[in-house]
């Protein structure tokens, strides 16, 4: 058990911390210092053990789905809802939800977390469940090469006590099964339709997607038009309406199911999964919706070009004004490589009302060789926002934006419309 | 009266493409059309026929794994690439392609991947990643502004020229304070981010090079390079 002093004082910072507005990780920080055990001692304490999600796209939907599925079967479930998937975002998740004695009223954890991070995190705590969701382009800056951060997800698998969760789809992902002997797999996969809408990095340039013969999934996707979805499930098909747009949450959500029955075992029912599915929302800047005069603004997070070439093609730009923000911050990414493996020929039509962040000239730079029309270009965040909300008064928005334009995005929108907090 | 055509030949876009590679063809691609060329791309991938007829020659970075995928099919290549070059057909190799453009590139673990002799240069793998943005300058073509992320590095033998030196990054190595390599019309460097759409002077070379061996001379319509002046301002002074 931790001692209680340590969790006092944490407890107090992060206190302080939010009274300064200030973001999550901070507190985390401080007691990772004085008690580098805490997060061991605190999660080694549940019943059903630790869920450690990874993988480059679409962690915090998956996460927000396996939770809500979870909870539907009757679990108590605690995770860092943050979205600081950063191990000192769990320390601080932590600080959060125990009481004075360090005890965590919860049966069983589930975790987003950074490739990177996860590797440490997995050392210290070994996670029961993994579920790897893909490997893409993303802070190839960071991490070297997509090989590199393909044996980080292998390490995590490793390392896990009882079933990794694959995705079929993704070859590197895939191969991982290859390293694990004493754990069970268990597949989530697309059906051969669907499979062409997923070009992976390897196929950017490929004309042809190839539907080799795969091996069997535990939850295949098998359809999905306008916000119906059809999955296969131990051989047979549920289709259900879904409140998630854009078709790499949709992906996923067959994830969630393959990782939540997994955990939950022969009392997992069908029904309750497939209703709890139908009615969740996407987390934040994953295609969230607010409202702006009576008209609706939507925040689309791009981070690496596959998220970006997936998302143009989730959201139609009839009827929308479009703005593009991105910054190079750290947490972005420095380099704007990636910004030249996206496709942006889909906006032709209606053009580009606001480019923003940065690396706006980059962002125009790239527009104008697919010779799409740019309204305005404005590195300032805050002065492109009002710009953009200016130039579009009776227009629904949407905004594709980079991870920190996202946060400093919210930040203003949060002082002229309902903005949900994110602690 | 019918537009003359360029045929532009991107090596492996299968396997080496990792940092934006695209950027360069599509920025050959588009400048032609807009100086009033017809412009090919032709996608050349291991086992393909090598084309009769070819103007200019990129090719990008793939990482390791890419690398030895291609590795054979380029060896077979070579000399036909070779003769390209010592025939003065413009070339811009990026990365991976530019290590294996010359002598030869040894890996941490002591093995050997012959590259083909272009540019007389040679690279050995380090536990050293030189990463992040940088600016290097070239007599031509004034400052060159991209990103470099890389654990190769390389250097260079008599017979061809430094293609840059270095203002704010590391370039061919952590110690001589040069970028990429020149042989000819063969242009060799580090640098994506992607590195045409930011240094048009270098598209541009490659474009008039190309045009003026094959139809004695080239002439323009101006391309309105605002932007890139811009995005050239901004990332000159981003952090490394």
């Amino acid at each position: 058990m931790p001692h209680p002093f340590v969790i006092i004082l944490g407890k107090t910072v992060r206190y302080v911390a939010r009274l300064r507005g200030g973001g999550s990780a901070l507190p985390g920080l401080f007691v990772e210092k004085i008690s580098p055990d805490f997060i061991k001692q605190t999660l080694g304490q549940l019943p059903h053990g630790v869920v450690v999600i990874s993988g480059t796209n679409g962690k915090t939907t998956t996460t927000k789905m396996v939770v809500a599925l979870l909870e539907a079967h009757g679990l108590k479930v605690f995770t860092n809802r943050t979205g600081s998937n950063f191990t000192r975002g769990v320390a601080a998740a932590l600080l959060g939800d125990i009481d004075i004695k360090g005890n965590l009223d919860a049966d069983i954890a589930v975790l987003e977390l950074d490739e990177a991070h996860a590797v440490h995190f997995v050392k210290a705590v070994p996670p029961k469940y993994s579920l790897l969701l893909n490997v893409m382009r993303d802070q190839l800056d960071r991490f070297g090469e997509i090989d590199a951060t393909a044996k980080m997800l292998e390490k995590i698998a490793i390392a896990t006590t009882d079933t990794v969760v694959l995705n079929r789809e993704d070859k590197r992902v895939l191969e991982i099964q290859k390293s694990l002997t004493d754990q069970k797999v268990e597949l989530f996969g697309l059906s051969d339709d669907l499979l062409s809408h997923f070009p992976s990095d390897d196929d950017m340039r490929n004309s042809s997607v190839k539907t080799t013969k795969r091996p069997p999934a535990h939850t295949l996707l098998t359809k999905y038009a306008g916000a119906q979805a059809t999955y296969e499930l131990t051989g047979k098909e549920y289709s259900t309406s879904l409140k998630l747009n854009g078709v790499y949450n949709v992906f996923n959500s067959a994830a969630a199911i393959a990782l939540a029955h997994a955990i939950i075992g022969e009392d997992a029912d069908i029904n309750t999964t497939i209703a709890t599915i139908s009615q969740v929302t996407p987390a934040f800047g994953r295609g969230e919706e607010l409202m702006l005069g009576g008209k609706p603004l939507e925040l689309v997070l791009v981070k690496n070009p596959s998220g970006f070439r997936l998302g143009l093609k989730s959201f139609s730009p009839e009827g929308y004004a479009t703005m593009i923000a991105i910054n190079d911050n750290y947490a972005d990414g420095r380099d704007m490589s990636w910004l030249w493996d996206v496709d942006f020929e889909s906006l032709s039509n209606e053009g580009v009302s606001q480019v923003a962040g940065i690396r706006a000239y980059d962002m125009a730079l790239r527009l104008q060789y697919d010779e799409v029309t740019i309204g305005h270009i404005e590195t300032d965040l805050v002065t492109a926002l009002r710009q953009f909300i200016d130039n579009n008064p009776d227009t629904p928005k949407r905004i594709y934006c980079t991870y920190t334009a996202m946060l400093g995005l919210r930040r203003e929108l949060s002082k002229i419309t309902k903005v949900e907090v994110i602690s | 009266m019918t537009k003359q055509p360029i045929t532009v030949l991107q090596l492996y876009p299968n396997d080496m493409n990792i940092y934006g590679d695209h950027g360069n063809v599509l920025v050959l691609q588009r400048r032609l059309e807009w100086y009033g060329y017809e412009p090919t791309i032709i996608h050349y991938n291991v086992g393909d026929a090598f084309p009769k007829s070819v103007d200019i020659v990129i090719g990008g970075g793939g990482q390791d794994s890419g690398q030895e995928i291609i590795h054979a099919d380029l060896i077979k290549i070579g000399p036909k690439l070779k003769e390209l070059a010592e025939n003065d057909t413009p070339m811009l190799l990026v990365c991976g392609l530019y290590q294996l453009f010359g002598n030869f590139f040894k890996t941490l673990n002591g093995n050997t991947l012959t590259g083909i002799g272009i540019l007389d240069v040679e690279t050995h793998g380090t536990n050293e990643r030189l990463i992040g943005n940088i600016v290097t300058n070239n007599e031509d073509f004034g400052n060159i502004i991209g990103y470099e992320n890389h654990s190769g590095q390389t250097f260079l033998g008599k017979n061809v020229q430094p293609f840059a030196t270095v203002f704010k990054g590391a370039g061919n190595n952590s110690k001589d304070g040069h970028e990429g390599a020149r042989y000819k019309n063969v242009i060799g460097t580090y640098l994506h981010g992607s590195v045409l759409p930011k240094n048009p002077k270098i598209a541009d070379f490659l474009i008039q090079t190309a045009v003026t061996k094959k139809y004695g001379e080239f002439s323009t319509d101006v391309v309105d390079d605002q932007i890139a002046d811009q995005a050239r301002a901004v990332a000159s002074e981003r952090p490394r």
